[in-house]
C-alpha cells in the first residue's frame, strides 16, 4: 500500500515536470523553407548561327506546384531555312540570388537528358546535342534547323535517370523533371 | 445419550428437509484483472461435495440448494484455488472473481475466443497470441486483415494500414498497451508504429463504442495488449525465427519474462526484421526492402488490490517504396499505367534507397491502479510518445538522396485518470478524464516546403459509460464523452494559394508575416466534440446472443485535411486541405447475431454508418506546372453513408476437422453528389479447412482460400493529359479497379517437446501457392506493379 502511494506520487511528480518543461517552449516563429528542389524557370535561347537576334522560349513558374500556371513567353518567330545554336538554362528563382540548376544537371550528366519534341506541322530538326561523359546525349546545347514556314509546338523535356542511350522520349523511361511546351511559328 | 444425539440429528435433518431446498445459486467466474470470463473452473460446495464446472461463458449453476451459508471452493487450471462464503436464502446470483494466472508457458489455445470485454454491447473480435505467431514476419495490418470486416490500405506490401468497415487512418484508433498511438496516423501511407511481436493479443471493436479509448473512432478501435504475466515464481521465454523466400529475409524475435509470487515481474522483448526486394510472380519489386528493429521492456508489481507498471518500447522501421512509383506528372503516369510492368526493374538487392521512409517511435508509460473496496478500481496513467518520421524522395542530385524531404517529429504526452466501479453485474460504471499535449515540429533543413506545419495541440476529454443488467439475459449500456481540442499552428502558405482560396479576405487576421511569395500564418482552431453510445445485449439461451449498438462519434479534422498544400510525390498529385473544416459526425447502427456452439457457430453483423461532414479527397482540376501536368486533389466535406455486413461461421466436423468461413461487404456513397466513395474495399470471402491432431505432435494443417471480387462501384476520376512526344491527349486511368482474384495459402505447424519445460514449434507455410498475378484495388501502388508472388516461410519457435 505504501509502495503504491509512493509510486503514484512519483508518477504525478514526473508528469508535472514533463508537462511544465514542455509548455515552456518559446513561440518563436519558424523559418520559411525555400524550395531547393524546385525549378522555376526554363529558358531556351536560339541564336542564329550566322548572327542576328536570338529567339528565347521561356517557361516561368514562380510558385512551383502552386496554383499559378507557368508563364510561357516566346520572344519571336523563327526564320525559315536557318540554323540556330541552342542552349538551355534552368533557374530556381525562389532563392536570391537565383540558383542555376543547369550546372547541377551538367555535373550529374549521366543521370539527365534533355529532349526536344516537335508537335503539329512545325518544320524543325534538333541535332548536334552535347554529350555526357559516357558519350551519350545530354542536350544542354544543340542546334535547331528550320525548314519551310510552319507552326506547331516545341516541347522541352528533362528526364531524370533515363535509360541511356535511347531513341527518344518513347523508350527513355526515367522521371520527368521538366516539361514545357511552346507555340512556335516559322516565317 | 448417544440415542438422543442421533434423534436430534435426525430431527434437525428433517427440519432442514422441510425447508425449501429448491434454491439455485448461479453466476459467473470472472478474471479479476480484466473481467473476462473463465470457462472450465471447478466449484465444490464444501461438505455437500456438490461439484459443477463453469461453461464456455464462465457461467455455473448449483441447483436444489437449501437455505444456509455455504463455503464454495473454486479451482481453475490457471488460478490459485480460493474459497468463498455465500449465504443462500433465495435464488441467488453471485459472481466470483479469481486471480487468473494465464498459463503462458506452452499454452495451446486452439480456438479463437470471440468474447470481449472492452465494451458490453459491441461485438468484439479477438486475435490470440497463437494466431499472432503466424504473422511474426508481417505487420499489424496483415494480422488484422484476417478478420471479417477488416481490410487494409496498402502502399506496396510493407506499409499496411488497417481499414475497418471501409474506414482508415484518423478514423481508426490504435491502443497499444493502454496508450493511444500518436504516430501521425493521418497519412494514408503511414503504417502503425507497432511491432506485431510485442503484442500478446488484439481486440477489434468495429465502431466508436469504446468511449474509454476515444470518441473519434468513426471506423473502429484496435486494442493491442501485452501478454499477461502470471503471479508466481517463474522465468520463461520464447524465441521465434522466421525465414521467407520472397524478400529473402526473415525475423528473429525473443521474449524473456521473470515473475515472482509476490507480484513483481519484468519482461523484455526484442525483434529484428530484414528483407530485401520482394518479388511479384514475374519480376523483382525494386526497392521494396524493409529493415525493422524494436525493443520493449516492462517492469511492475501486480497485486490483488494494487499494481504499478512502467513500460517502454522503441520501434524503428526503414521501408523502401517501389522505385517505379516515384514519377513526375501525368505523362509519366500514362507511361507507367500503360506499360503493365514497373518502369524500373533492377536486380534483387537488400539495399533500401530513396524513395523510402524511416520511422522511429518511442513510447513510455507508467500506470498505477488501486482497488478501493467501496469505489472500484482507480487507474492513473501517464504516457509520453515521440514519433519521428523521415521520408526520402528521389532528389534531382543523387548526392542529396540521403537528405529527407519530410522530417516531422511529433511529441505527445497524456495523463489520464480512470475509475471502473467493478461492481456486480447489475450496474457498472466506467468513467475518467484525460488531458493531452502534443507538439509537431517540421524540420526546415529538408529544403522542401513543410507538408505539415509546426503545431501544438491540446486535448481535454471526459467520459462515462454505464451498464445495467435489466434481467439475467438483458443488458443495457449507455455512455457519453466530451472532447475539447485546440490547435495552434504556424503554417506557411504560398501567396498564390492563399489568394486563390480567398483566405486573404476570410482570414486576414491570421497573417503574421510575408516572406516573398510565402505567407506565415497562425491559425488557432477549436473543436468541441460530443460522442455517445447506447447499446443492448440480449442472450436468448446459452447459445444465441444479440448485440445492438448505436454510436455517435465526432472527429476533428486532422493536420493533412486542414493544412495540406503541395505535391504529394508517391501519389503524383497535388493535395489541398481546407482550414474551414468542422468536425465530422458519424451515426453508426450495428446489430450482431451470434451463435456459439461446439459444432456450429456463426455471427452476422449488418451495420449502417451515416457520416455528416465526412472529409474526403477528390480530384478537381489539372494543374499546369513547369514539371508537367498534375491532377489536383482537394479535400471536401460531404454526407456519406456506409452500409455493409460481416459474416463469420465455423463448423467443427470432429476433433480433427474444422471449416471456417468469412464474408465482408461494404458499400459507401457520397450522398451529396450521389456517387460511390473512393477506396471502398471490394467484397471478399475467406474459407479455410483446418486439420488438427493433439495426439500427433499437435499437428495443425490449414488450407485457406481468399477470394476478392472486383470493386464495381467507384467514382470516375480519370483525366486527360497532354503527351508531348505524340502531341496527343491521352486518358489517364486512375479509377478502374483491378480484376477479381483468388489466392490459396497453406500453413502447417507441429510441436516437438525438447525437455520438460521447452517446446519447439515448427511451422511451414506457402502463401499464394499458384504464384497468381494480381493487383489489389486498395494498394496505392497497384498502377505500377503486381502484388506479391509465391512465398515459402519456415517458422521455428522455441518456448522455454
Amino acid at each position: 500500500m505504501k509502495k503504491f502511494k509512493i509510486s503514484i506520487i512519483t508518477a504525478i511528480a514526473i508528469t508535472g515536470t514533463l508537462f511544465t518543461s514542455c509548455s515552456n517552449d518559446d513561440d518563436a516563429a519558424p523559418a520559411p523553407v525555400n524550395e531547393e528542389e524546385v525549378i522555376t524557370t526554363l529558358t531556351v535561347t536560339l541564336t542564329p548561327a550566322g548572327g542576328g537576334t536570338a529567339v528565347t522560349l521561356q517557361s516561368r513558374d514562380l510558385d512551383g506546384d502552386g496554383s499559378d500556371a507557368p508563364v510561357i513567353t516566346v520572344s519571336g518567330d523563327l526564320a525559315a531555312g536557318t540554323t540556330y545554336n541552342g542552349t538551355v538554362v534552368l533557374l530556381n528563382e525562389t532563392e536570391t540570388p537565383a540558383e542555376n540548376i543547369t550546372t547541377e544537371v551538367e555535373e550529374e550528366d549521366l543521370e539527365h537528358q534533355f529532349f526536344y519534341t516537335v508537335g503539329g506541322s512545325l518544320n524543325v530538326t534538333t541535332a548536334n546535342f552535347n554529350l555526357d561523359t559516357a558519350g551519350n546525349v545530354l542536350g544542354t546545347s544543340f542546334d535547331v534547323t528550320t525548314g519551310a514556314a510552319s507552326t506547331g509546338t516545341y516541347t522541352v523535356t528533362l528526364r531524370h535517370e533515363p535509360t541511356k542511350p535511347n531513341t527518344g522520349l518513347g523508350d527513355a523511361g526515367g522521371e520527368t523533371d521538366i516539361s514545357a511546351t511552346f507555340d512556335v511559328t516559322i516565317q | 445419550m448417544r440415542t438422543y444425539l442421533y434423534m436430534l440429528m435426525l430431527c434437525s435433518a428433517m427440519v432442514m428437509q422441510s425447508q425449501n431446498c429448491n434454491y439455485t445459486l448461479s453466476g459467473k467466474i470472472i478474471d479479476l484483472h480484466d473481467d473476462s470470463v473463465l470457462p472450465g473452473a471447478t466449484l465444490i460446495i464444501a461438505g455437500l461435495e456438490k461439484v459443477v464446472e463453469s461453461d464456455i461463458n464462465g457461467i455455473y449453476t448449483f441447483s436444489n440448494l437449501c437455505e444456509g451459508t455455504y463455503t464454495i471452493q473454486i479451482s481453475h487450471p490457471n488460478c490459485d484455488t480460493q474459497a468463498f462464503k455465500v449465504k443462500v436464502s433465495s435464488d441467488t446470483k453471485r459472481n466470483f472473481k479469481l486471480e487468473h494466472h494465464l498459463e503462458e508457458l506452452n499454452a495451446i489455445t486452439l480456438r479463437a475466443s470471440i468474447f470481449g470485454n472492452k465494451t458490453k454491447t459491441n461485438f468484439e473480435q479477438k486475435v490470440t497470441e497463437q494466431q499472432l505467431d503466424r504473422f511474426s514476419n508481417g505487420s499489424l495490418g496483415d494480422v488484422l486483415n484476417t478478420l471479417s470486416g477488416v481490410s487494409s490500405l496498402n502502399t506496396g506490401n510493407t506499409l499496411v494500414k488497417p481499414m475497418i468497415n471501409g474506414l482508415h487512418s484518423s478514423r481508426v484508433v490504435i491502443m497499444n498497451n493502454g496508450v493511444r498511438m500518436e504516430d501521425q496516423e493521418w497519412g494514408a501511407e503511414h503504417a502503425p508504429s507497432i511491432d506485431v511481436n510485442s503484442i500478446g493479443n488484439i481486440t477489434l471493436i468495429k465502431g466508436a463504442g469504446a468511449l474509454k479509448y476515444s470518441g473519434d473512432a468513426v471506423g473502429g478501435i484496435i486494442v493491442a495488449e501485452a501478454a499477461k504475466v502470471p503471479v508466481k515464481d517463474t522465468i520463461y521465454g520464447k524465441t521465434h525465427v522466421a525465414a521467407a523466400s520472397n524478400g529473402r529475409g526473415g525475423v528473429i524475435t525473443s521474449t524473456l519474462t521473470k515473475s515472482y509470487v509476490n507480484g513483481w515481474y519484468g519482461s523484455i522483448q526484442g525483434s529484428l526484421k530484414r528483407f530485401g526486394d520482394y518479388e511479384a510472380p514475374d519480376y523483382v519489386l525494386s526497392n521494396t526492402g524493409i529493415f525493422g528493429r524494436s525493443i520493449a521492456a516492462r517492469i511492475g508489481i501486480n497485486r490483488f488490490d494494487y499494481g504499478v507498471e512502467a513500460y517502454y518500447s522503441f520501434f524503428k522501421n526503414e521501408i523502401g517504396i517501389l522505385r517505379a512509383s516515384h514519377i513526375g506528372g501525368a505523362s509519366d503516369q500514362v507511361r507507367s499505367i500503360n506499360s503493365g510492368i514497373p518502369l524500373i526493374i533492377r536486380d534483387f538487392t537488400y539495399d533500401i534507397d530513396a524513395p523510402k521512409q524511416d520511422v522511429t517511435h518511442h513510447l513510455f508509460k507508467v500506470r498505477g491502479f488501486k482497488n478501493f473496496k467501496n469505489l472500484g478500481k482507480v487507474t492513473l496513467q501517464y504516457d509520453f510518445q515521440k514519433n519521428e518520421r523521415l521520408e526520402f524522395d528521389v532528389r534531382r542530385s543523387s548526392d542529396d538522396n540521403d537528405r529527407a524531404s519530410l522530417d516531422l517529429a511529433l511529441n505527445s504526452q497524456t495523463i489520464r485518470l480512470d475509475l471502473d466501479t467493478n461492481n456486480s453485474d447489475l450496474f457498472n460504471l466506467k468513467t475518467g478524464i484525460l488531458a493531452q499535449y502534443q507538439k509537431n515540429v517540421a524540420d526546415p533543413s529538408t529544403g522542401v516546403r513543410r507538408l505539415i506545419p509546426d503545431y501544438e495541440r491540446f486535448n481535454f476529454g471526459i467520459y462515462g459509460v454505464a451498464d445495467f443488467s435489466i434481467t439475467d439475459n438483458f443488458l443495457v449500456e449507455v455512455g457519453g464523452r466530451f472532447d475539447y481540442f485546440n490547435i495552434d499552428a504556424q503554417k506557411f502558405y504560398r501567396s498564390s494559394f492563399w489568394e486563390d482560396r480567398n483566405y486573404d479576405v476570410l482570414f486576414p487576421e491570421l497573417v503574421v508575416e510575408v516572406f516573398g511569395n510565402q505567407i506565415l500564418t497562425n491559425p488557432k482552431l477549436d473543436y468541441s466534440n460530443v460522442s455517445a453510445t447506447v447499446g443492448t445485449r440480449y442472450t436468448f439461451n446459452d447459445d444465441y446472443k444479440l448485440f445492438a449498438n448505436y454510436s455517435l462519434a465526432s472527429r476533428a479534422p486532422n493536420p493533412s485535411e486542414l493544412f495540406s498544400e503541395g505535391l504529394h510525390h508517391s501519389a503524383s498529385r497535388i493535395e489541398l486541405g481546407d482550414l474551414r473544416f468542422d468536425s465530422e459526425i458519424a451515426h453508426k447502427v450495428s446489430v450482431t447475431l451470434q451463435k456459439q456452439g461446439n459444432t456450429f457457430g456463426f455471427s452476422v453483423n449488418p451495420y449502417i454508418n451515416f457520416i455528416n461532414d465526412f472529409m474526403l479527397i477528390e480530384p478537381t482540376e489539372i494543374r499546369q506546372t513547369i514539371r508537367g501536368n498534375f491532377q489536383v486533389w482537394e479535400y471536401r466535406q460531404t454526407n456519406a453513408t456506409l452500409v455493409g455486413v460481416d459474416v463469420d461461421a465455423s463448423l467443427t466436423f470432429n476433433d480433427n476437422w474444422n471449416f471456417y468461413h468469412q464474408f465482408s461487404m461494404v458499400k459507401g456513397y457520397d450522398e451529396t453528389r450521389d456517387l460511390p466513395l473512393i477506396d471502398m474495399p471490394p467484397v471478399s470471402t475467406m474459407n479455410g479447412l483446418v486439420y488438427q491432431n493433439k495426439e500427433l505432435k499437435n499437428l495443425r494443417v490449414e488450407l485457406r482460400s481468399e477470394y476478392t471480387f472486383r470493386q464495381n462501384e467507384f467514382p470516375d476520376n480519370n483525366f486527360e493529359a497532354f503527351i508531348p512526344e505524340t502531341s496527343t491527349l491521352e486518358l489517364v486511368d486512375v479509377s478502374t479497379p483491378p480484376d477479381a482474384y483468388h489466392l490459396l495459402h497453406l500453413h502447417t505447424n507441429a510441436d516437438f517437446s525438447l525437455s520438460k519445460n521447452s517446446t519447439l514449434n515448427i511451422g511451414l507455410s506457402v502463401s499464394n501457392i499458384f504464384d497468381t498475378n494480381y493487383r489489389n484495388y486498395l494498394n496505392r501502388l497497384r498502377y505500377y506493379a503486381d502484388d506479391l508472388g509465391r512465398n515459402f516461410t519456415i517458422n521455428l519457435k522455441i518456448t522455454y
